[in-house]
């Protein structure tokens, strides 16, 4: 019932398959007795935009919380199965890593933009501080590197040390990308970025995720059809806890394998 | 015609219904002036018997026994001393304990049990506290009579207030902000240290003033561990003029506190003293709508800089 065909057919994918930057491997997820997540089983190319799309409950989200541990923080949620982050194919859901760590290295944008009621400044350097960053001249650096990588600088360079909730939903969420950039994850999740956004907004985070790509492999969940189309470079349809269908962008949007698949994409379900 | 009956018919219902609605608005007005005109009836009338005694030398004279040179200096500064001590154990406790049951407390039936019986210590009489610090600080622990087993006990008293106000002032941070910085890898205490605690300040402090205003008015607990009710020189001052420059001598010092004095005063038989009791009143009433008028401003200002 999980179709992953495209990416296990070693003959011919191993020629043209990008390098993998992480794999979950049977991955279900409980909350408490709820199984959210049924035996996932999906790669995550590396420097590539994987877009996670279905209907609401369909267990997006939960995958994409599962990549930074975020379900640790809520008592009763239990993984089964596997994230192996490459190069080194090291289990992220294994008891013994510690989440803090595994957040270190995968950012996550939210859903609304969730700025802390500090500066502008504040907000993009907090997670360098929370990493033990403390020199002006260092910290000012990465800033505006990681402001300018979210396409924001300019907007906000002379009023750095201004409120960050003086900013529109679009800069917020801007902000908060920048802020998962300061710290140079390896992979950057974003949980339906720009579902609290005007289309104009959208369109410039849009802009931004393809423009990041070239510097980190994104893993984006979105309930807008078109927006995955758009901006990912694979695509992944799940529905009830489990991956139906996962593929090239163009191939799931033009020739899915799945009658659900197509269904969903064409607006007759869900 | 049958139409306009129709029409007469509804707005005889309507102006039935809105009688009741006039009705309302009138018992409102009355149970809300119940408790608004009675203040206003009893600060009044003390400030008619006590204003006229209330001047600079009433600050800065020693009770004695001519009510007219007797002045609350050794009960305000008393109030003063006490407060600090209060504030400095009750604020780190409360705060702590707070924190400590809403971010990393286990869900589980002992937390259920512990906040259960916080809330409850809030309604606990206040004349139990005293007895408590009368066995346990004066006897027990051997601290005396002193301003700091007063301090102590009314930040007991009030540690209920601040843990529940800390408690509060957490929860209403969304958890969105929560998960932003453990989305950067802040660890528990980075996030309750740069987040959680910043931005429930404003609330804890409008809680703590307000558990503060009720302990600067206690009386019962105060006269049960033993403070006096003539006292005619002040504590050792906290500074000194040689090194260390600081002493907490004064800690250990028998004390008296406003409501203490204006007791004293409202039990002796001159009409004069009495007058004194109203004065000492109305200053314990400024002091602690002063603070109150703390709080509230410090709630105005936070919703005005932190908003979700």
């Amino acid at each position: 019932m999980v179709s992953i065909a495209s990416v296990r057919e070693p003959a011919s994918r191993a020629v043209t398959e990008p390098a993998r930057k992480a794999e979950a491997r049977g991955l279900s997820f409980y909350y408490g007795g709820f199984q959210a997540l049924k035996n996932v089983t999906m790669p995550l190319f590396e420097k590539k935009v994987t877009a996670l799309i279905g209907p609401s409950g369909c267990g997006k989200s939960t995958f994409l919380r599962c990549f930074n541990r975020m379900h640790d923080l809520y008592p009763g949620n239990r993984y089964e199965g596997e994230i192996l982050l490459h190069p080194d194919a090291a289990n992220l859901l294994a008891p013994e890593v510690d989440p803090i760590e595994v957040r270190m290295r995968i950012s996550m944008v939210f859903q609304k933009p969730n700025p802390f009621p500090k500066s502008i400044y504040e907000n993009v350097a907090y997670g360098l501080r929370v990493r033990g960053a403390g020199r002006r001249s260092v910290l000012d650096d990465k800033v505006e590197e990681a402001l300018r990588n979210a396409a924001l600088w300019d907007e906000v360079k002379d009023r750095l040390h201004g409120l960050a909730f003086n900013l529109s939903g679009g800069q917020q969420q801007r902000l908060c990308i920048a802020r998962a950039l300061a710290t140079e994850p390896e992979i950057l999740l974003f949980d339906e970025p720009t579902s609290a956004l005007d289309p104009i907004a959208t369109a410039s985070i849009e802009r931004l995720i393809d423009e990041l790509k070239s510097r980190v492999t994104i893993l984006v969940v979105t309930h807008n059809m078109q927006q995955a189309a758009r901006v990912s470079d694979y695509t992944a349809y799940m529905y009830l806890g489990e991956l139906i269908e996962f593929g090239v962008t163009d191939t799931i949007f033009i020739k899915p394998r799945h009658k659900q698949t197509e269904d969903y994409i064409t607006g007759r379900f869900g | 015609m049958s139409a306009s009956t129709h029409v007469v018919r509804l707005r005889a219902l309507i102006a039935a219904h809105k009688r009741w609605d006039r009705v309302f608005a009138v018992v409102g007005l009355l149970a809300l002036m119940t408790g608004v005109l009675t203040f206003v009836a009893l600060f009044v009338d003390m400030a008619i018997d006590g204003a006229a005694r209330v001047s600079l030398e009433f600050f800065t004279s020693f009770p004695s026994r001519r009510p007219a040179q007797a002045g609350v200096l050794s009960a305000w500064v008393g109030s003063v001393l006490v407060m600090i001590v209060t504030a400095a154990t009750a604020v780190p406790l409360g705060v702590a304990a707070g924190v400590y049951l809403e971010e990393y407390a286990p869900r589980n039936w002992m937390t259920d049990l512990i906040e259960i019986n916080v809330t409850n210590l809030a309604g606990v009489p206040s004349i139990i506290y005293g007895l408590l610090a009368l066995g346990l600080f004066v006897y027990q622990f051997g601290l005396g009579q002193s301003i700091l087993t007063a301090g102590l006990t009314l930040a007991l008293l009030i540690l209920p207030v601040v843990i529940v106000a800390t408690r509060e002032s957490i929860r209403a941070i969304p958890g969105m902000i929560r998960e932003g910085a453990y989305a950067l890898g802040a660890t528990k205490w980075q996030t309750t240290a740069d987040h959680i605690l910043p931005y429930a300040t404003p609330g804890i402090m409008t809680g703590v003033i307000i558990g503060m205003a009720r302990a600067i008015g206690e009386t019962a607990p105060i006269i049960t561990i033993g403070a006096l009710t003539f006292i005619a020189f002040l504590p050792p001052a906290p500074v000194t003029a040689e090194p260390p420059f600081i002493s907490f001598e004064w800690l250990w010092s028998p004390f008296t506190v406003l409501p203490i004095q204006m007791f004293n005063w409202t039990s002796r038989p001159e009409a004069a003293f009495h007058e004194n009791a109203a004065a000492a009143g109305l200053v314990l009433v400024v002091m602690t709508l002063a603070m109150n008028a703390v709080a509230i401003y410090l709630r105005y200002r936070m919703r005005k800089t932190i908003k979700w």
